[in-house]
């Protein structure tokens, strides 16, 4: 049986998406009352929540694992049951989830401002409500708009987007039939404004002189991304503002 | 579970309101906060649902699987239920935190729905004793504001009116062995009856007198509260007192006659609203979390 083809000769994938298009992103800031920070964020089918719980937490207490220089970044990474196509087990614990989650506290021990809070902590939890491909970018991106509502001093957005290779070509955002399919998969965290990497992995190979191409998808995938949040973040301000009557 | 930290005269203050029938948000006794209910919000689940209470938030997933009928129940499907505390709701909830509290409430779930009339279980049954669909209801907690029980019988009673389930036949050759096949239409679907799926209505006993969907700060003002669940037709399938203080036998057939008036219009109007989100038709504009 021939394999499925991911990207036609007109250049068009599975979706009917450009080999460099983003899936649709559609977010929201403030989802929840109670948290000190929330977010949501759909990209296609892929919907995510990240809710952050805020810095003057974690000082004593048993749950105290604080550093005396610098807050502690405490993320865990959660699926639902309901998430994915065959229904999962447990919804947090398993291997992929404790990496995820150790993913993600690298991610954002590069880009908040740890030492303007020491002993301290910050926790953040992602939800992935809906698990369609690319669940490690959406997890980022929920989370940057949730620690910004939180109002936590960051270096800079943290703007994450998956990219992959077929046929030559890099494509921007896998969905989950083209991660399925196996062939190198790269997830990016960028720090838009300088340029700096937040987080590189790739699995599989993939022949280095197409790195390069494949990185520079992912990249520009990143700062379209930014550009959608910034876009959000400004209308959630505004919102805000008026609400508040200034 | 989230608590608030109340001073002494917060909780007079809220005590005192109960007893002339006027709560903290305006609320006579018997009143509900306003409950928004969205289905079809997870689009890879046979079923699903968001409920939003006052600030207690629930997404329910109802997933489909082909399994083994029970030994005992040669000829029936049957429901697993499962409750996910995530740490969305409070940091407390975070690794194993959450577990105690979502086995307390999915054994709740299991006892409400351990009874002939909730589901017609027979007709999950694809052939007896070989195969028959599980469905899984998985709860999601996502934000705790107070009176989770009825938020989540709510959110599990919409969700399985959302439920499709894809329809198959058994085909037997003339060996006698079966094969099943699944319908080609994705639109051919069996529905259930959530005619007879009951609701709970938890009664929070403050004072002398009984609440109906308290909030948290309610809740921390209240020793004990009586968990009921009630059919439309105000037919009551399970009690359960729960809370650290205790009830005297009175109360608790004033709070029993209390929660059939209440249960009786809570699922009239959540079968209208539902009927009502179903025939906007699929074009309707889904909101979810968005807005």
């Amino acid at each position: 049986m021939a394999g499925l083809e991911l990207l036609s000769d007109q250049g068009y994938r599975v979706d009917g998406r450009r080999a460099r298009e983003l899936r649709k992103i559609q977010a929201r800031m403030g989802v929840f009352a109670q948290a000190d920070g929330s977010a949501y964020i759909e990209q296609g089918n892929t919907k995510a929540l990240a809710v952050v719980y805020g810095v003057p937490r974690g000082i004593g207490g048993v749950r105290s694992r604080a550093l005396p220089d610098r807050a502690l970044v405490n993320c865990q990474y959660s699926s639902a049951t309901f998430s994915t196509g065959e229904r999962k087990r447990r919804p947090h614990g398993d291997r992929k989830s404790c990496e995820m989650g150790l993913q993600l506290r690298q991610t954002f021990e590069a880009a908040i401002l740890t030492q303007l809070h020491p002993r301290s902590q910050i926790d953040i939890y992602v939800q992935v409500l809906q698990a369609d491909g690319g669940t490690y970018a959406a997890c980022v991106n929920a989370a940057t708009l949730a620690v910004l509502d939180a109002g936590i001093p960051m270096r800079d957005f943290v703007c994450a987007c998956s990219a992959g290779f077929v046929e030559g070509t890099a494509l921007a955002d896998l969905s989950h039939v083209e991660e399925a399919a196996g062939g190198p998969q790269l997830a990016l965290a960028l720090l838009p404004a300088s340029g700096q990497i937040a987080l590189l992995e790739m699995d599989a190979r993939l022949h280095e002189d197409h790195l390069e191409q494949v990185l520079e998808a992912a990249a520009q995938a990143a700062r379209d991304v930014h550009t959608l949040l910034d876009h959000v973040v400004r209308q959630h301000v505004r919102e805000a503002s008026i609400l508040l009557g200034d | 579970m989230a608590s608030v930290v109340l001073s002494e005269a917060e909780k007079v203050y809220i005590v005192h309101g109960v007893q002339e029938d006027l709560r903290v948000d305006g609320r006579s006794c018997e009143d509900y906060r306003s409950v928004e209910v969205e289905t079809d919000v997870v689009s890879n689940t046979s079923g699903s649902a968001r409920v939003k209470l006052g600030h207690t938030d629930i997404l329910v997933g109802v997933k489909a699987e082909m399994g083994t009928p029970k030994l005992e129940k040669p000829n029936e499907g049957y429901l697993e239920f499962f409750v996910d505390c995530s740490a969305n709701a409070t940091p407390e909830f975070e690794g194993r935190g959450g577990d105690d509290l979502g086995t307390e409430i999915a054994n709740t779930l299991y006892r409400i729905f351990n009874n002939k009339s909730s589901v017609d279980l027979k007709s999950l049954c694809i052939s007896p004793r070989e195969h028959c669909w599980i469905l899984y209801v998985d709860v999601l907690l996502l934000e705790c504001g107070g009176n989770l029980f009825d938020a989540i019988s709510i959110a599990v009673k919409a969700a399985l009116f959302n439920t499709r389930i894809p329809r198959v036949r058994v085909l037997e050759d003339e060996e006698g062995s079966k094969d099943i096949e699944l319908s080609d239409d994705p639109y051919d679907c069996i529905r259930l009856s959530v005619e007879n799926v009951p609701c709970i209505v938890t009664l929070c006993k403050i004072g002398y007198r009984h609440v109906v969907d308290a909030t948290l700060q309610e809740e921390a003002c209240s020793l004990a509260s009586l968990l009921v669940s009630v059919t439309s037709k105000g037919v009551v399938t399970c009690m359960r007192k729960v809370g650290k203080g205790s009830l005297d036998p009175e109360s608790i057939f004033e709070m029993m006659e209390t929660s059939k008036r209440v249960g009786k219009v809570l699922h009239t109007s959540l079968q209208s609203i539902l009927h009502k989100e179903e025939s906007l038709g699929p074009k309707r504009q889904k909101v979810g979390f968005l807005g």
